[in-house]
Formats: C-alpha cells, sequence, structure tokens
C-alpha cells in the first residue's frame, strides 16, 4: 500500500519561487518552473551545507544562493562539478493539491 | 612492487613536486609525505591575504585532506622527520616512526631569521611564515594596540599592512635607508613609502634594534641610538635561512643550504631536494616560481624523463598591498657596465626604470603602473636586444600602448603566470585540448592567475585570441551570453524589451531563463529603460530583494527598520524593545549605518514584525538607494556649520526606495571633520562656512576608495539636486553590481562632473528619475503587510507529519 503526505496546494506556489514544506526534520523545497511542472528536492545542498530553497531558478535548473551551484530540479544532480546529488522527491497531483508519494522518503 | 618516495616538508615545493609526479606517473610510487604543521598543504604566500582580511585559512588550502586520501598519498603530520638513516634507508620521526624509502625527497622549506638579541624569545614577538603565526597576530591585535615590524621587505610590509586592518598602530623598523633595497631602487622605495605612509604606517628607517624590553611580554624595543618605542608585539621579518639542519647530519653536502645540481641531486644517491632549503649554483630562493621550476625538473628525473637541467631562476616581485602595485625582478644594482632607462611621472607616481647591459635587459624596477612587468620580464628572460624598441613615450594616447595584447605574440615557453609558472604553451594547450572557455576554468585546470593574480589580465587577452566569440563570462555580462551591458542596453531600447523572458529570447541567450547572475542583472536593465512598461520580476530578484530582508547563514532574517538620518525617538525605541522581546529575537545591534537591526528573525516572522514595527525599511538589503548617515551638526554641536541631519533627512525622503546599479551611500558631515566619513561615500556632503561641498564616488569597502570633490554648492536645494542628478545618471549607464567607484573611474571623473555641471542636463535627469520612480518608490514591508496571499506564499513554511493515508 502507498503511504502519501499531503504537502500543500498547487495554486500557493509562486512560478519560479521556492516554497518550504516540513516533514518531521525533514526540509522539502517545492518549486513550479515555468512550465508549470512542480518538482520537490531536499532542502539541503551537500556542497554549501546551506538551503537552496532562495535559488533563483532557471528552466528545470535551480542556481543555489550561497555559491551559484546548478542544480537540476528533476535529477537533484549538481551539474558544473559533475558531483554531488540532491535527494528528489516523487510528487502526486491530485485536484490541485500536491502529495509526496511516501515510498520516496 | 612500487619504489617508495618520501617526501620530507608538507609545504609548497614538497607538494608541487607530488603533483607534478602524479601527473606524469601516477602508479609509479607509493608517497609518503612528513610534515610538521598540523595542517595539509596551504598557500603561504596568500598568509598576508588572510591577515588582510581578503581571504580565509580554508580559502588558501590548495591541498586538503581529502587530496591526500584520493591519491593514495601517506601524510604523517604534526610528527617531523628528526632523523636519516642514509646506510639503511629510513626516516625517523618525532614520534619514533621510522619509515623506509627507495627515494628520498627533502624540502624542508626555511627557518624565519630571529635577530639574535635579548628578549627575541618574549611573548609577543612572532615571525610571519605559517598559519599559526598569522593566528597568533591576529589573536594579538584583539587584544593590544601597538606593533611594530622589524623589516621593511616584501613580507614585513604586507604583515604591517595587514596588522594595521586589523585595527593595530604599526610601525615599520627597517635598517636599510629605504624600502625592498634589493629589489627597489632608491626612488621606487620612497614612493612605496610615501603612499603606505598616506595610508597611515609609520617608518623608522635606517634604524638597528638591540633589545627587546619586557617582563614576560614584549612592552618595547631598543635602538642602537639609545631610543626607546612602546610596542604591544613585534613581527620579525628579516629574511629566511634554509631548514637543512635535518640534511646536514644526515651527512648531505650543506653549505647555505642543501647542495644540489642541476637535476636537483644531492651529493648523495637517490636522495634529491627542492624548495627554499637548497642551494643550486650558490644561490638559494625565496620566492615561489623557482621552488616550481625546480619541482618539473625534479619530477622529470623521478619518473625517468628526460629532463632538462635547471639553470636556476630568474626572479620577480610584487606586492599585495591596496594601492602600492609594484614589479621588480633580475638586478637592479646599478654596477659596473650596467645603464638605465628611468621614466618618472610625479603628476601620476608612476614610475619605470628598466636596467640595461650589452643592450639587453638586466633588471626592472616599476612603481604605480605596473601592467608591463610581465613584458619587460620575458624580454630579460629570452635576452630580447632592444635597439630597435622606442624607449620612452610621454603622455602616448589611451590604447596605444602596448599593454597586456602583445602577450599573443610571445613564444609559447614564456612563461604568463611567474607565481606558478605556467607558460603561454600550457594555457594555450588548455584552451584548445581541454575546452577551457574563461579565465576561472584556465585557472581550476593550469592554476594560472591563482596566486597573486596579476596574469588574469594576459589570459583574457589569450582566450579571446583563440576562441573569439567564445570566450565566456568576462567579456559578457554572464556565460549566457557574450553580449556586454551596453550591448543589452541599446538592444533593450532598440527592440522594445520589456520583459526578461523578451530579452532573453531576442537576443540568444544560451539559457533560455538566464542564470543567477544574468536574471536580476536584465531586471534592473528593464526597469532603467522601460520603468513604467516593465513590470518587476520577483522571481528575478535575488533572495535579500525578494524578501525584502538580508538572509543570514543560517537561513534567519535581519530587520532594519528607516530611521532617516539616523534620528530616532522613545516610541520608536520602545517598538523596537517590545518586537524584539515578544519575538525572542537573538541579537539586536545598531548597524554600520546608524541603524538599529534585530538579526536572526524567522522567516514566517517577518510580516508580523514588520506589522508590529509600524517603520518602513532601511532597505539594508537592496541595491538601492541606502541610508544618510549624519552627524549631529550646529543645532548642537560646536563645530557643526550646518544642519546636516536636517539635510540627511531631506535626502532620505527624496530618495529612498530607489533601485540603484550596487548600494548607494550617502553621509552629510557638518564640518570638515568629517564624524560620518563623508570622504568614502557614494554621494558625500562635507559641510562649510559657505556652503556645501559635494564629494563623488568613495568606497570604505573592499577596496577602499576615496570620494573626489565634484562642487561646492549654497544651498541644500542644490545639495538635492545633484544628488538626484547623480543617482539618474548612474542607473541608466552603471553596470548591474557596480558600485559608483569603479562606475566613475570606468566613465571618468571628468565625465561624469561635465554632465553633472550642466544644469540642463541636471534637470532632465531628475525630470527622468520622477519619471522612472513614480509608481515604484514604496515602502515594500507595508505592501506585504497589506497582502495576505502575498505573506502565505512567500513567508510561510508549511509543517507536516507524517501520517498515513489509505490510498
Amino acid at each position: 500500500m502507498t503511504k502519501k503526505i499531503f504537502l500543500t496546494t498547487a495554486d500557493a506556489l509562486l512560478p519560479q519561487i521556492g516554497r518550504s514544506v516540513s516533514i518531521g526534520n525533514q526540509k522539502i523545497a517545492l518549486f513550479q518552473l515555468s512550465d508549470g511542472r512542480i518538482t520537490a528536492i531536499e532542502d539541503y545542498c551537500p556542497l554549501t551545507g546551506g538551503p537552496v530553497l532562495e535559488g533563483t531558478v532557471s528552466g528545470e535548473y535551480l542556481y543555489e544562493p550561497l555559491r551559484d551551484y546548478k542544480i537540476s530540479l528533476l535529477d537533484g544532480r549538481i551539474q558544473d562539478l559533475d558531483e554531488g546529488q540532491l535527494k528528489v522527491y516523487e510528487l502526486l497531483l491530485e485536484d490541485g493539491d500536491i502529495y509526496l508519494k511516501g515510498a520516496s522518503i | 612492487m612500487r619504489e617508495h618516495l618520501v617526501l620530507i616538508g608538507n609545504g609548497m615545493a614538497g607538494v608541487r613536486l607530488v603533483e607534478e609526479i602524479l601527473e606524469r606517473d601516477p602508479e609509479r610510487y607509493d608517497i609518503t609525505i612528513i610534515g610538521k604543521e598540523c595542517y595539509p598543504n596551504y598557500n603561504r604566500i596568500m598568509l598576508s591575504n588572510v591577515l588582510q582580511n581578503k581571504m580565509t585559512v580554508d580559502e588558501i588550502i590548495t591541498n586538503p585532506y581529502t587530496w591526500y586520501e584520493e591519491n593514495n598519498i601517506t601524510l604523517i603530520n604534526e610528527d617531523p622527520a628528526v632523523g636519516v638513516d642514509t646506510a639503511n634507508k629510513t626516516v625517523t620521526c618525532e614520534k619514533g616512526l621510522k619509515i623506509p624509502y627507495d627515494k628520498l625527497v627533502f624540502a624542508t622549506g626555511s627557518h624565519p631569521f630571529i635577530l639574535p638579541i635579548p628578549g627575541s624569545q618574549k611573548h609577543g614577538v612572532v615571525a610571519f611564515r605559517t598559519i599559526d603565526d598569522t593566528a597568533e597576530m591576529m589573536e594579538a591585535a584583539g587584544k593590544h594596540k601597538k606593533a611594530v615590524v622589524i623589516g621593511g621587505g616584501l613580507l614585513g610590509l604586507e604583515a604591517a599592512k595587514g596588522l594595521q586592518l586589523q585595527g593595530m598602530d604599526v610601525t615599520i623598523v627597517h635598517l636599510a635607508k629605504w624600502l625592498m633595497e634589493t629589489q627597489l631602487d632608491e626612488r621606487a622605495g620612497k614612493l612605496l613609502q610615501g603612499d603606505l605612509e598616506a595610508q597611515g604606517l609609520k617608518f623608522l628607517l635606517e634604524y638597528a634594534t638591540t633589545e627587546i624590553l619586557g617582563d614576560e611580554r614584549v612592552t618595547g624595543l631598543r635602538f642602537k641610538d639609545g631610543t626607546t618605542i612602546d610596542t604591544d608585539l613585534v613581527v620579525m621579518s628579516i629574511g629566511i635561512r634554509p631548514a637543512a639542519e635535518l640534511a646536514r647530519e644526515a651527512g648531505l653536502e650543506v653549505n647555505r643550504g642543501i647542495v644540489v645540481n642541476d637535476f636537483m641531486e644531492t651529493n648523495l644517491p637517490e636522495i634529491y631536494a627542492i624548495g627554499e632549503c637548497v642551494e643550486h649554483d650558490g644561490k638559494t630562493y625565496g620566492l615561489v616560481a623557482p621552488l616550481f621550476e625546480q619541482g618539473k625538473v625534479l619530477a622529470d628525473v623521478l619518473t625517468g624523463i628526460e629532463a632538462k637541467p635547471y639553470q636556476g631562476s630568474k626572479t620577480f616581485t610584487s606586492l599585495k598591498v591596496s594601492g602600492c602595485d609594484l614589479y621588480s625582478a633580475g638586478n637592479i644594482m646599478d654596477t659596473e657596465g650596467m645603464q638605465s632607462i628611468e621614466a618618472f611621472d610625479g603628476v601620476n607616481r608612476n614610475y619605470k626604470k628598466v636596467f640595461i647591459k650589452d643592450n639587453r635587459i638586466e633588471g626592472i624596477v616599476l612603481y604605480g603602473e605596473t601592467a608591463d612587468g610581465n613584458r619587460y620580464y620575458n624580454m630579460m628572460k629570452k635576452g630580447q636586444e632592444i635597439a630597435d624598441l622606442q624607449s620612452i613615450a610621454i603622455l602616448q594616447a589611451a590604447g596605444e600602448e602596448a599593454g597586456s595584447d602583445d602577450v599573443v605574440s610571445w613564444d609559447d615557453d614564456e612563461t604568463v603566470c611567474g607565481c606558478n609558472g605556467v607558460t603561454k604553451g600550457d594555457i594555450i594547450r588548455g584552451i584548445r585540448d581541454k575546452g577551457l572557455t574563461n579565465v576561472a576554468e584556465v585557472g581550476k585546470v593550469t592554476k594560472a592567475g591563482t596566486s597573486c593574480g596579476k596574469c588574469k589580465p594576459q589570459v583574457q587577452t589569450l582566450l579571446e585570441h583563440e576562441l573569439g566569440e567564445g570566450v565566456t563570462a568576462s567579456t559578457g555580462i554572464c556565460s549566457c551570453t557574450d553580449l556586454n551591458r551596453d550591448q543589452v542596453m541599446t538592444q533593450i531600447y532598440a527592440k522594445h524589451l520589456t520583459t526578461s523572458s523578451d530579452v532573453f529570447r531576442e537576443l540568444h541567450f544560451s539559457n533560455p531563463e538566464g542564470c543567477a547572475k544574468c536574471r536580476p542583472a536584465v531586471n534592473f536593465y528593464l526597469n532603467v529603460a522601460f520603468p513604467t512598461e516593465h513590470k518587476d520580476e520577483r522571481q528575478s530578484r535575488y533572495v535579500n530583494e525578494r524578501m525584502h530582508a538580508n538572509i543570514q547563514k543560517d537561513g534567519t532574517f535581519s530587520v532594519i527598520p528607516r530611521m532617516r538620518g539616523g534620528q530616532t525617538n522613545p516610541q520608536q525605541l520602545l517598538q523596537i524593545a517590545k518586537v524584539a522581546e515578544k519575538y525572542s529575537v537573538p541579537l539586536v545591534k545598531v548597524t554600520g549605518s546608524q541603524r538599529i537591526g534585530l538579526y536572526g528573525v524567522k522567516k514566517q516572522d517577518l510580516p508580523a514584525i514588520w506589522k508590529e514595527l509600524d517603520m518602513v525599511s532601511a532597505q539594508a538589503y537592496a541595491k538601492a538607494f541606502r541610508s544618510v548617515k549624519t552627524c549631529v551638526g550646529k543645532n548642537f554641536c560646536r563645530f557643526g556649520t550646518q544642519d546636516s541631519m536636517g539635510l540627511g533627512i531631506k535626502l532620505e525622503e527624496r530618495f529612498e526606495f530607489i533601485d540603484t546599479p550596487h548600494k548607494f551611500k550617502v553621509g552629510v558631515s557638518a564640518c570638515p571633520r568629517s564624524c560620518v566619513e563623508s570622504g568614502v561615500k557614494d554621494f558625500g556632503i562635507i559641510c562649510v562656512e559657505n556652503g556645501y561641498q559635494i564629494y563623488i564616488g568613495g568606497n570604505g569597502g573592499t577596496e577602499v576608495k576615496e570620494a573626489q570633490l565634484l562642487t561646492t554648492v549654497e544651498t541644500e536645494e542644490e545639495v538635492i539636486e545633484y544628488c538626484g542628478a547623480l543617482l539618474q545618471y548612474y542607473r541608466e549607464t552603471g553596470i548591474y553590481a557596480e558600485r559608483t567607484a569603479p562606475w566613475v573611474e570606468r566613465l571618468g571623473f571628468e565625465a561624469v562632473k561635465h554632465i553633472l555641471s550642466d544644469a540642463a542636463k541636471r534637470k532632465d535627469l531628475i525630470e527622468a528619475l520622477d519619471v522612472a520612480t513614480a509608481v515604484k518608490r514604496k515602502d515594500p514591508w507595508h505592501e506585504i503587510v497589506g497582502d495576505r496571499d502575498i505573506q502565505e506564499k512567500l513567508y510561510s513554511i508549511d509543517r507536516r507529519e507524517l501520517v498515513t493515508v489509505g490510498d
């Protein structure tokens, strides 16, 4: 049986601006891309040790705010250095509600 | 089985040798490095930058511990080698470890020379060579006031400048008649001294120290003439001597240093030496370039590649002190048969002297303008005849000089980066073979430009020559485009582009939605070009401007309300106190620009705090017209000539909430004592009896720049008019993130002055400013406090619990 966790509603997101949701002590950054897709990524950059929530979104990439590392919002990979990966969460969208697929936590 | 290579010394020379070996043949050796200090390899040259607050200790670590792990290098740290048994081929460390070797390399470096005078062992007497020395100096600076640096050489001056920047009152004691006497001639030495004195350093030249005074800790110095000076810290920087004791005990031939031949071999088989500990051809070296050249030769030898014999190094020096550019190389002594070409520009304090023998360059001294240093240096290295060259050209038109462009015509084996021994050929190969497209990438791969950074313009020139339009970063506003600011702006006007996505699409940015660099820049340019049509793009703003609060390192924010002119009242203070208490604000601090800041505020508390404060934002986070700093002025101060605080408040009311290319700081002082430091403001006023002096383009930040006197006016209204005109001109022509100091320098002070002196132009500029900002000059906090939707979307954090829901 799949568990799912309600995160927030799609209309609570601003395009290209991160929204923070925490589950227990896991921090998740939700983003709506310019094409409408919604992604979720762990709000922690392994290279800087800081949050990524406040970064700049461009296409399917995020430039994290501390050192400008370019991170794919689809697979979490850090691009330029070719090293490091952030956890990406699978989402379910139902009637404008955003859920996390329980299996991905 | 692989041979075991043991390296004694974990410093720059030794570790660079290991890097060179790994590059040639990574499988060849099992490598062990023995070190004395408790750090991985770091760039010792950069310690003066650490002391001058330009870099952190982390940033000067060149090979972190992971590098040793990844390359399977055994590092024995904090356990120096104390014995070498050459018969049984083992090295013994202090803690008793015995390590067998097949090949042994001494890279033991040098010891700082300590004057053999009474008191030199007292607390507070330090050398300047290691991270620990630097930490000790910084700690002393935190507790004490006065410092003396003994030795006016390169390192001594850098130490002195660093201690001064740490807040100390610093005197330099030097034995010779002028500073850096082995690298500079008297004239350049005196120029340097003058500039350093203007920066606040003090000098005692031709002074010999005979005794260090004090009980446990140093309290002063006594000189040969019997006079004394009080001090709390003494830094000895009078030279180094090769660390060759261990080698001598092991039976190696040692003069001043460990004697090596042209292949860095000592007199005993399988034992080599490089770096500051060696003596080659009667010479020892204390600079970085020779160490790297030696490392390359030895790496060839140790990996069985036919090595070119080491033939000694020609060295050069530059000084890492802002505002004192100098360059020195080769032989600069006026010896028999030496001639010189000399040019001295007393107006700009530029001095060039080239020492000539047999029609070839033998030595170089440059002060002030040093861009030609590398060119002369390469002519000297090549032994090029100078007969065909023009010797001096005075008042050349800009652009006529050879400048850095001629790096293109150099031979491939000529050195571009002297610090790291990187030749033009190395850089060209990197660009061609590895596809490097900007200065930073070239630095990562070849190390060029990563030490002192002076060769970066030449690296850029090579990139441009090789790649033409393909160069990234430095020509365009970011790596998404080759267009610079002016080109982008021209196209925005020409094509009437009003949104960022239009700009990215029409100007063919490689990233269809831009990057973190160009997004805020383009948003700003659009705002300037079409203020009424362009809608501000929140998602393009940098986090601080998007959230209207400064993000702190832990993700919390700061709140700094506006107090115009630095003036407040009991009601405001009570309000701030109440809010700070209610929201358990961890830190309340008076800021550098006379405001009160609340630090460590949680994101979700921001809107409520703004509402309860009922004050407007000081925009202390924005590229915008910032706070106006004022002194109390003539209503209270005995020296005040005008109502500086009143004028400051008027300026702030008139121009607050206006976006500028970078932050724009203002100060109004009521008299020339300038308590508010108007001389380092973007727009600084110094009130005098008969009016107001207006200074522009000052900066008190990373690179301190004195503001220049634009004009003196008679009324407050004129001050406000000039301020508005300057703001708009800066908005219209500034590059995003360019402060006014480099902006004034780029446009030329006289050109800016010319525009602003024209009353009609000032009027036009102010009109344009008012049109552009009519709708946009609003307090952002009130907007958010009144907009529940934005509060919810931007500032709230959703918290969910793990609850199982049936699917």
